[in-house]
């Protein structure tokens, strides 16, 4: 951690996207957290993501809860808009913003206490729901705030850093994320940048619930032998389904893959996901194939990672519910209030 | 790509890039902290023990530290190193105490040293330090050389001369002045243990056009003008003067007129603006001052009516590249004559030597300069040596002092019975800076700042009167502000992979961007995919190997902060910032 603020200077090497910012130009206030967090990582990458996509910042909404990873929205996208609310409840937050104003980008970072413990419910109807958002989890297995207790992704048999071993079972979000209806779902690792800025850049351009739980590793209490959310462990048992690109529409395809090797998927705005398979046959649009194949490698103790699952025809709550397009801060009074004309006309054809 | 090793010194000392190239290798970092922290004399002290004339040369030197100035890559400008020496020179208060004395015992080596310019007086200021007895003879009726005789009092007044080549003959340095030496055989038989020759490039080129001689009277040699100022001997000058060339004489000399009451002052020159010699600096000073600088004319003919000079013709041309963008002009046939009553010759500078004779062993080669040891400049006459513009042909005054420390280095070496090339080594010291989570030793942060403007008088004044300095200097207020805006180059970043757990903590930190983890490769392929691309090949890639993932640690040096943020954010201290002190070997160090 620093008390210093980054310098500005910047010299005429430094690269502009399309809209001409820079990287810098996505970033917020100074971090806090302990030096070498893996989530400052994971909010590095996010910028790159952002800078890379070209977004308005002010195009963007940023919300989280409670913890060390619900601090990082502060330092990236000091521009856009953010909601930090009571632990737990971003995704009640995230889902009243999305249902007010569908044309905002939603990005909601929480942690694994917020998320698999206190906001459990909420995540898992958030994820139900299909809120049109991009959900990451920065999953480091401890509370890091309170000073180290096992949180619930916690592995079973995981030592702590005083030398407890953890006797609960883990909760794995990105099972969960599976089975609730998900349509894009992720892991991945804040010590491996080259994977995880494509699957937030996928996620940030996919058009229902995306899902990415990040293992992030707590430098001061969660970083020893014995832990399986350490950069070592993480490092030694990951096993990458796949590597991903995310083109945008303007942009021609340029990718030289032996055939059958390249899977393409193209998203809802004409995004497009490269897909390059890594070593095993994996089907990433299989749901029930990708759940088997992550209870499978964790059973063999592996940390399974990649863009695992990506429904092509996803759908959201805004077309489940019928919602009007425009944002409601955009509609006027005569389409908000339509008069007793309206009502009477309604009232007769429901009777 | 090769790993570069910390521990050799050429990485260090280049990522300094002012004190790299300043030829005397002043530590430049070093000063401009201790002018921020208050401490004046020792600022001076640093400076003077490596570029002897701080006062002097924080007027005038030509400043190569300031273009290297990695602000200036980050930034609109560089830091104002240069005029930060004059800081220390003004605000030093009494310094004797802080002076070093020369050795009561005397080594009983006695060593000549001819022209009292820069190059003679680091010589014998390096030497007297060691015992030796130095006599310095000079023409001249004060010591300065061409410091005192060719550059305007406007910008360098003599108090600070006189002030800084006493502290050279307070060590019992012998100056004989009025002493012309007219034979350097008769000197060598005089039995000195060494002569040192630093006698500059004392002659002006001239321009031999039509109509020079008969124009004589209104045509002078800028150089023999500028010292005829210097001397009392020129009061006045023509209402419209034309000075002939573009380097920095050139702007001595059209600054100068304007002082002596000429109204129309142009300067022109066969080059383009952007090609003149003359450092961009005195350029903006010349145009403030009201001159008028022409660019692509060359001078034909002096045009006179009757041996009164009335004008100057030039033919127009036109600046042309090649394909090896090799530069020409290219004459268009286009005549003007510009009417003029006086005209300046400042095309360049020349040495002479009619006081060595050619049949006493001395070697000269084809361009009639001496045949000099590179390093060592030491003559074909073993105990001869030559330092300054006298040497190499003319360069500036920090040339001529670096050469002297490397002369004096062989003057010793040579009467110590020693080979001169085995030259000793600098020294180089590492010390860690850090002293807490978020402290250094040095100040980190970094001042957004803008370049300060040195306070000048009025034009109204300045133009009054040629002697009357034209700067004021920084007041302390400014001097601090432009002193923090160095950005410590000095403080290096050294890496140790052995204790990295590559959590990339340090690469999202940094503010330009310059660090990545990424696969080996050879340097043009990294230079590329870097996260920020590296075209600069003039700064060098730091790579450290053995990380565990097998990836390298490419930092690019070239925009580096110095904030040191990439080591209070490393969780393991892999990352730490330790201060390079370079210690550049004098005559003496062992």
């Amino acid at each position: 951690m620093t008390y210093l603020a980054k310098p500005r200077l910047l010299s005429e090497l430094q690269p502009r996207n399309e809209l001409g910012y820079t990287r810098r130009d996505y970033e917020g206030a100074i971090s806090t957290l302990c030096a070498g967090c893996g989530h400052d990582s994971v909010s590095a990458a996010i910028v790159q993501a952002c800078y890379e996509l070209d977004i308005q910042p002010h195009r963007m909404a940023k919300l989280s809860g409670i913890g060390c990873s619900s601090k990082t929205p502060d330092y990236f996208l000091g521009a856009s808009h953010g909601f930090n609310s009571v632990h737990g409840r971003m995704p009640s937050v995230a889902t009243g913003a999305a249902l007010a104003n569908r044309d905002l980008i939603y990005l909601g970072v929480s942690g694994d206490g917020d998320s698999a413990s206190i906001g459990i419910g909420q995540f898992a109807h958030a994820m139900r729901r299909g809120v049109n958002m991009t959900y990451i989890v920065e999953n480091n297995g401890v509370y890091g705030l309170t000073k180290g207790q096992f949180s619930a992704t916690a592995d079973k048999g995981s030592k702590s850093k005083k030398g407890v071993l953890n006797a609960d079972s883990p909760i794995d979000l990105v099972a969960l994320a599976l089975q609730l209806g998900a349509s894009y779902v992720g892991r991945s690792f804040s010590g491996d940048k080259e994977q995880l800025i494509p699957l937030i850049k996928g996620a940030l351009r996919h058009h229902g619930p995306a899902f990415i739980d990040v293992i992030s590793p707590c430098v001061t209490f969660n970083n020893h032998a014995g832990s399986t959310k350490s950069y070592d462990y993480v490092r030694e048992h990951n096993e990458a389904v796949n590597r991903i690109e995310v083109i945008m529409s303007r942009h021609p395809i340029e990718a030289s893959y032996a055939p059958g090797s390249l899977r393409r998927v193209v998203q809802h705005d004409g995004s497009v996901l490269l897909l390059r398979k890594l070593g095993t046959e994996y089907d990433p649009t299989d749901r029930i194939g990708a759940m088997n194949h992550l209870h499978e490698r964790h059973a063999l103790g592996e940390i399974v990672t990649g863009l695992l699952y990506v429904d092509e025809g996803a759908e959201d709550m805004h077309r489940n519910l019928n919602t009007v397009e425009t944002p409601l801060n955009q509609l006027d009074d005569a389409d908000l209030c339509p008069g007793s004309l309206a009502l009477d006309a309604l009232n007769a054809s429901l009777r | 790509m090769k790993r570069i090793d910390t521990g050799t010194p050429d990485h260090l000392h280049q990522v300094v890039d002012c004190q790299w190239a300043c030829p005397a290798h002043t530590p430049v970092p070093e000063y401009l902290r201790l002018i921020a922290a208050g401490r004046f004399a020792e600022s001076y002290e640093i400076n003077w023990w490596s570029n002897v004339f701080p006062g002097i040369l924080g007027r005038v030197c030509d400043r190569p530290c300031e273009p290297a100035c990695r602000r200036g890559r980050v930034d609109e400008e560089p830091v104002a190193i240069c005029r930060m020496k004059r800081v220390a020179a003004d605000l030093k208060g009494d310094i004797s105490s802080r002076m070093p004395k020369a050795p009561v015992e005397k080594n009983g080596k006695r060593i000549a040293c001819v022209g009292a310019g820069p190059a003679s007086l680091t010589v014998a200021r390096d030497l007297a330090l060691l015992g030796y007895q130095v006599t310095v003879f000079d023409g001249g009726e004060s010591a300065g050389g061409m410091m005192r005789s060719q550059i305007p009092k406007f910008r360098l007044p003599d108090a600070v001369i006189d002030e800084e080549c006493g502290y050279v003959e307070a060590l019992d340095v012998d100056i004989r002045l009025n002493s012309w030496i007219e034979s350097l055989g008769a000197l060598n038989a005089e039995g000195w243990d060494a002569v040192f020759v630093g006698t500059g490039a004392p002659r002006g080129r001239e321009a031999e056009l039509p109509g020079r001689q008969e124009a004589a009277a209104n045509i002078h040699i800028g150089i023999d003008w500028l010292s005829n100022i210097a001397f009392d001997h020129v009061h006045s000058v023509g209402k419209r003067v034309i000075v002939l060339g573009g380097g920095n004489t050139a702007m001595d000399c059209c600054r100068s007129a304007r002082r002596l009451g000429a109204e129309d002052v142009r300067v022109i020159v066969r080059s383009g603006f952007d090609e003149m010699k003359a450092s961009p600096w005195e350029k903006d000073e010349a145009l403030h001052e009201g001159i008028i600088i022409q660019n692509c004319m060359v001078p034909m003919a002096f045009e006179h009516d009757g041996g009164t000079l009335t004008g100057v013709t030039f033919e127009h041309v036109e600046v042309q590249h090649d394909a090896h963008g090799k530069r020409s002009l290219v004459p268009t046939g286009r005549m003007e004559t510009v009417p003029c009553d006086e005209v300046l010759i400042a095309i360049g500078q020349e040495n002479t030597f009619p006081w060595i004779e050619r049949d006493i062993g001395l070697e000269f080669d084809r361009w009639d300069l001496p045949v000099l040891g590179e390093k060592t400049l030491q003559s074909t006459i073993p105990n001869i040596f030559f330092g300054g513009d006298s040497a190499l042909g003319p360069k500036n005054i920090i040339t001529a002092v670096a050469q002297g420390h490397d002369a004096a280095i062989s003057i010793d070496l040579f009467c110590k019975g020693e080979d001169v090339n085995n030259r000793p080594p600098d020294r180089i010291t590492l010390a860690s800076q850090k002293m807490g989570l978020h402290e250094w030793a040095y100040d980190n942060e970094i001042s957004e700042e803008d370049r300060q403007k040195v306070p000048v008088r009025s034009l109204e004044l300045a133009l009054k009167d040629v002697r009357l300095e034209l700067e004021l200097g920084f007041d302390v207020k400014k001097a601090c502000a432009e002193a923090e805006r160095c950005l410590n180059c000095d403080m290096a970043t050294v890496f140790t992979p052995q204790t990295c757990i590559e959590c990339d903590s340090c690469v999202d930190i940094c503010p330009t961007e310059c660090i990545t983890f990424t696969d080996d490769g050879d340097e043009d392929d990294l230079r590329g995919r870097l996260k920020v691309p590296a075209p600069n090949l003039e700064q060098p890639l730091y790579v450290a190997g053995g990380l565990k993932t097998g990836r390298v640690m490419v930092k690019d040096e070239n925009i580096c902060l110095h904030c040191g943020l990439c080591s209070e954010r490393c969780p393991t201290n892999a990352w730490d910032m330790q201060k390079v002190d370079w210690l550049v070997a004098h005559a003496g160090a062992e």
